[in-house]
């Protein structure tokens, strides 16, 4: 057992407070700018756009999810593709598949806005689809892509629409991003990114074996006071860590649904939290 | 009626919960697989880059990256923005704006990762991104006022394979007229760029546009 300290925990700085917050929309913000800084100063260091690129005129990564798409719509994949799907799968098995959608997605920029806007105004306003439905979203792109030999989710995609808008001109697509903000603002908390998006689902799955995790580490620190259960967009994940019904259980959230955003490390006055490695330390 | 277990509530619930989430699945693989029959539809006058597959393979094998109009040295690709009325975000020219250099070492299907420009194109003289059509020989100073107008042939970077201006008569009226010979137009949309009138006489067309069923060239020479 660990002694209880008497004293209250110290205040925690802004800073301590935000630093997961600030480090994601850094990368997020430091991602779109590297694609930005080809056609805007003619800095070529990373050409093209979420669905693929090449790093430095060498290194190719394409999206694995429009590629299997592709795929099932009777295209032969291509060698390029391919080592550019394997990097970038292989990049998120060590890191964490939504990573994609916490550290990279523009998309999650706009939601969070949302989100924040929501809890500012008190939004109370809120319709729940089931947890499962962004998987047969998944099945539905990929079952319509091998129906009509065309890559479906691509027509309709808004995580895609905006960062190709942003970087090669946006058309009418911030109606759908727009439409993508009211949904979440209005109708559902959280609504796109943890319900429907079936490109969180697909890395979600992807990332079911990533070795970066967070871990509820100090979980015996724990107050009870939900600040993270608030904060968190896959709340679900916490809970076999945080409170699991076998005390001896691994305090590592294994869920693949879990973006690693590190929020929960933020809020935590306790510092019940820690990123970590999946094999990381007991509590 | 509920000896077997088989009608327990949480059981018949999660059925007809899963039930529920494929059927919606379907409803939206249906809309969504519509949605996508018709953006296969292109208008005439967005012209994909050299080695594009056809149009039906195409659909599957674009992932819409930008990289070939990263590499066109002449900004004559665009990707599709939502509302051009093409595919969103997949590459074409407009010819009478910006036509195709046609770049010998063909940068655009260098780049290309999946192969939906394809590689088999070596030789940008083999590509066969449109055809060049006279639409409107009422129109074209040559054809119509006997003017000795040959902008498009001039424009040509293949002129005299793909076009050439072919002497005529019609009511003992000569003239010269542009003669697009269809096996070695590109369809990199110079002559349409060129042409002096307000729209465009000569227009470069999608391939499968024009009828295949002649031999020899759209016009034939004389």
């Amino acid at each position: 057992m660990e002694a209880i300290t008497a004293s209250p925990p110290p205040v925690r700085g802004f800073l301590a407070r935000n630093q997961w917050l600030l480090a994601r929309r850094t990368s997020q913000i430091t991602i779109l700018a590297l694609f930005l800084i080809g056609p805007w100063f003619g800095v070529w260091w990373l050409k093209g756009n979420l669905a693929s690129s090449l790093f430095l005129d060498t290194l190719p990564l394409t999206d694995p999810f429009v590629l299997l798409q592709s795929y099932a719509g009777g295209h032969a994949i291509a060698t390029t593709a391919l080592l550019g799907a394997i990097t970038v799968l292989v990049i998120y098995a060590l890191i964490g598949g939504r990573v994609y959608c916490s550290w990279v997605c523009p998309i999650n920029i706009v939601t969070d806005a949302a989100h924040w806007l929501r809890t500012t105004l008190r939004i109370g306003a809120n319709w729940q689809p089931r947890k499962g439905t962004r998987l047969w979203i998944l099945a539905a792109s990929i079952g319509a892509s091998a129906a009509t030999g065309a890559i479906a989710w691509e027509l309709v995609n808004p995580v895609t629409m905006l960062q190709r808008g942003l970087v090669f001109g946006l058309g009418l697509a911030w109606i759908i991003v727009l439409a993508v903000f009211l949904f979440d603002l209005m109708v559902s908390r959280r609504g796109w990114c943890s319900y429907l998006c079936p490109v969180g689902a697909f890395y979600g799955i992807a990332g079911k074996v990533s070795l970066v995790r967070v871990s509820a580490v100090r979980r015996s620190a724990c107050t009870d006071c939900g600040d993270c259960f608030r904060v968190c967009p896959e709340p679900h994940v916490i809970v076999p860590a945080l409170k699991p019904k076998d005390p001896q259980a691994s305090p590592v959230i294994l869920s693949g649904d879990c973006t690693n955003c590190g929020r929960c490390l933020d809020v935590c006055a306790d510092d019940v939290f820690e990123m970590g490695g999946r094999f990381g330390k007991r509590a | 009626m509920a000896e077997d277990g088989s009608n327990k509530p949480g059981r018949r619930q999660f059925v007809a919960s899963c039930l529920g989430m494929a059927g919606s699945a379907g409803v939206l693989g249906l809309l969504l697989g519509t949605y996508s029959e018709q953006s296969k539809a292109r208008p005439a006058w967005a012209i994909r880059p050299p080695g594009a597959l056809a149009e039906d393979d195409f659909a599957s094998a674009c992932v819409r990256c930008g990289l070939c109009v990263r590499a066109c040295p002449y900004d004559t690709l665009k990707l599709a923005e939502l509302g051009d009325g093409v595919t969103a975000g997949t590459p074409y020219f407009v010819a009478r704006q910006v036509p195709c250099e046609m770049c010998p070492d063909i940068p655009c299907v260098e780049a290309c990762p999946t192969g939906a420009l394809t590689k088999e194109l070596k030789d940008i003289r083999k590509a066969e991104m449109g055809v060049a059509v006279l639409t409107s020989r009422d129109t074209c100073y040559a054809v119509a006022r006997g003017a000795n107008c040959r902008a498009c042939y001039l424009a040509c970077p293949i002129k005299d394979e793909a076009i050439s201006m072919e002497r005529r008569q019609t009511d003992g009226r000569g003239y010269f007229e542009p003669t697009v010979y269809r096996d070695k137009c590109t369809g990199c949309g110079k002559c349409e760029q060129a042409c002096v009138t307000a729209e465009a006489s000569i227009k470069v067309l999608p391939r499968d546009l024009v009828r295949h069923d002649r031999p020899g060239g759209v016009g034939k020479k004389v």
